[in-house]
């Protein structure tokens, strides 16, 4: 965290000056968008391409984005929906991605690591859940033995502007993982919006130098205490309406129940989709594939997403170790919420509730892991 | 551990993902379906590990696999590999020609306990192609035997077609300060071995349960059986140690492939005390 303590108010035109700035510095700028009825990430050029005045309904297996017809303040607002099925991930951490190519030379062959320049993003609209996804992945693919180096290059370069929420949806529990709603460090400026109809403007949290730059280049004001507790306020509700909540010690409910009848339960509704490994902003797991060109004198080696659903994630010679349905679901959320503990020192869900939203079948895991509790050890 | 360094456009920069090039030397055919590949170094530089590490090979084109390091440790300069082609890319490794290339990166993982070990009793049971994984641990202790109190290797294999490394077991069994035994599952015509399963090999003792360090390499059935027997006699399992295997993409902790419990194999494995895998190892598809 910076330790600037100040915060400042900035109008709605100054963010989309802010925007173009970060733009005019060279940053390739990533933030929600409106796609096939949903908010995504993708590229954005200036204030314009933002979403407004779109609220979301999320429920288990449930997900629908309407345009607000309410007061003027909630019509107007940029950032009054939640998040959708994309995460920040995808750039970091592509769903498919060249590693190296091999190319063959007589009975030899070399190998070439791609040569384009990594971009240098900026992720525009950062909520606080996802501020958490982004450090939990960090730990992933920088850890204390190696570095994934297209990840570390993409990452250092990044900017992040955190959006605060000042609502929430039914799915989101981030208030019981300490993950939002409003962000705690990682991030080179958070804004918080204000908007009431009357003065569209935001709250702005500086995180880091860069983020001290930025907001230099931009007209700022000193915050004063209405802007202060009207942000708060905003901030609050969202918490307030957050009913979701993960058991405290889903950690260690999980460590003692891998042979609790329920993981039976569970897998007879679950379909093995992956849906919820990919729409996770933390799920980190990849396979490799190689593939050979028509010639056979070109070689190349590609990681792709995976997922703990596959049967063949666990194959060793012989047979998959996970053959039951049962099995791999009980992977899953023991790693995310128990053994990555053990891994990281954090756990790996922020509470977003994506994987509760996408999941075909509505399986919600703050309902599983009661479930384990009760009959459980 | 180390990394790989990759060289291109004139600069090495370490990126643990891409694999260096080494060249086939010497082939040695061990059984019908198992060679030892010697491979040679481009850059001219010794291949340091540790017994019991682990590299992943690459293939051209076809893919790349997990594979122990088999030779020994304090003659570096060759980077020895023994495979039993059972796949895809074992497959293809098979039909590898001297001079021939392939990728290499590693080494990774943890390793056999051979320092903690000296002052005990080392007793190492293993079956089939898990004497490979052991073969740099059994180097070691015969490079630095004095530091060492009794030494057992009991090796178990299907058939007497299938032992592995069968002249080097024939060596180190005429020597005084080893005790080596050797049993297979199936006997066949000629045979005057023993036959039964290596767990019953234990029951020669041979060394002091209390100082005895173990090392058990082999299918997890085996490991397990292994582990009971040692227990019975008194071995306790944070002196014994086993080799686990998991499906492995990327041996650097990215992939997540590799995961058992809260372990990642590749690099907090594949040698664990079986003290840290006590209350997982009979969980069933963890
Ligand atoms: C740490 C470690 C050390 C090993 N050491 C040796 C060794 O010294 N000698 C040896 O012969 N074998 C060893 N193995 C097993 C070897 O990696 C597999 O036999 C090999 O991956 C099979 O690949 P394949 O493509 O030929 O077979 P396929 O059956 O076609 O396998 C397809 C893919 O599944 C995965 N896979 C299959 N079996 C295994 C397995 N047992 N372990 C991990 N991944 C697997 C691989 O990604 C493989 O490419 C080791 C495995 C591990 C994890
Ligand atoms: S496990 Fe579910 S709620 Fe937790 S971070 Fe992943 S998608 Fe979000
Ligand atoms: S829990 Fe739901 S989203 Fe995840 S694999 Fe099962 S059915 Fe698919
Ligand atoms: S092999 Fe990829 S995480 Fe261990």
């Amino acid at each position: 965290m910076g330790t600037e303590t100040l915060k400042y108010v900035i109008s709605l035109s100054e963010v989309g000056k802010l925007l173009g700035n970060i733009k005019g510095q060279g940053f390739h700028v990533v933030g929600p968008v409106l796609a096939d009825g949903a908010i995504i990430y993708d590229t954005i050029h200036s204030i314009e391409d933002l979403p407004s005045g779109y609220q979301d309904e999320q429920e288990g297996g449930h997900y629908r984005l309407k345009k607000s017809t309410g007061r003027r303040g909630e019509r107007d607002a940029l950032f009054r929906y939640t998040v959708g099925p994309s995460s920040w991930k995808r750039f970091l951490f592509p769903p498919e991605q060249k590693l190296w190519k091999a190319v063959r030379e007589g009975k030899s062959f070399s190998i070439e690591s791609p040569k384009e320049k990594p971009p240098r993003y900026a992720f525009f609209g950062v909520r606080p859940c996802e501020v958490s996804a982004l450090k939990i992945q960090d730990k992933v693919f920088c850890n204390n033995d190696f570095q994934d180096k297209g990840y570390a290059e993409k990452r250092k370069k990044s900017l992040v502007i955190a959006v605060n929420c000042t609502r929430s949806v039914s799915t989101c529990f981030c208030r019981s993982m300490d993950t939002g709603p409003k962000a705690n460090g990682g991030f080179d400026l958070a804004l918080t919006e204000i908007s009431d109809g009357k003065n569209h403007r935001f709250i702005v949290e500086v995180g880091s130098k860069k983020g001290s730059k930025l907001l230099k280049g931009i007209d700022h004001t000193l915050a004063e205490r209405h802007d202060l507790s009207s942000a708060a306020a905003r901030v609050n509700s969202a918490k307030r309406a957050m009913k979701r909540q993960m058991p405290k010690d889903a950690a260690k409910i999980l460590s003692k129940n891998s042979e609790h009848p329920h993981w039976k339960d569970v897998a007879a509704r679950c379909l093995n989709c992956a849906n919820c490994t990919m729409v996770c902003p933390t799920c980190f797991c990849s396979t490799v594939e190689d593939t050979t060109s028509l010639s056979g004198d070109v070689a190349e080696r590609w990681r792709r997403w995976d997922s703990c659903f596959t049967v063949d994630f666990s194959y060793i010679h012989g047979g998959p170790i996970r053959r039951d349905s049962a099995a791999r679901y009980r992977q899953w959320l023991t790693h995310k919420l128990s053994s990555w503990h053990d891994q990281f020192g954090t756990s790996g869900c922020t509470g977003c509730g994506r994987c509760i939203t996408w999941c075909p079948v509505g399986i919600d895991i703050t309902e599983e892991i009661k479930a384990l509790q009760k009959g459980g050890k | 551990m180390t990394q790989a360094q990759v060289k291109y456009a004139g600069t090495a920069v370490a990126d643990p993902m891409t694999p260096v090039l080494f060249e086939v030397g010497k082939i040695k055919r061990e059984l019908s379906d198992t060679f030892t590949l010697e491979l040679i170094s481009q850059s001219g530089n010794p291949f340091s590990f540790k017994p019991g590490q682990f590299t992943m090979l690459y293939q051209f084109g076809v893919g790349e696999v997990p594979i122990s390091i088999s030779g020994d440790p304090l003659n570096p300069s060759k980077l020895t590999h023994t495979i039993r082609a059972v796949g895809k890319v074992t497959e293809a490794m098979m039909r590898l020609k001297k001079g021939d290339m392939v990728g290499v990166r590693g080494p990774f993982g943890t390793n056999w306990p051979v320092e903690a070990a000296e002052g005990s009793d080392v007793v190492i049971i293993t079956g089939g192609v898990g004497l490979a994984p052991l073969r740099p641990a059994i180097y070691h202790l015969l490079a630095n035997r004095k530091r060492y109190g009794n030494i057992c290797i009991y090796y178990g294999a299907r058939t007497p077609e299938d032992i592995l490394f069968r002249k080097q077991l024939e060596k180190w069994r005429g020597r005084f300060d080893l005790k080596v035994e050797v049993t297979v599952d199936r006997a066949l015509a000629g045979w005057n071995g023993r036959v039964g399963v290596v767990t019953k090999l234990l029951d020669l003792g041979g060394f002091d349960a209390d100082q005895t360090v173990a090392m058990v390499c082999g299918p997890e059935v085996m490991m397990r059986f292994s582990v009971r027997a040692l227990n019975e006699l008194g071995v306790r399992n944070d002196s014994i140690y086993v080799s686990m295997e998991r499906n492995m993409k990327c041996a650097v902790g990215f992939c997540g492939h590799c995961q058992y419990g809260s372990a990642f194999v590749c690099k907090d494995g594949p040698v664990f005390p079986f003290s840290d895998l006590e209350e997982i190892f009979d969980v069933r598809e963890l």
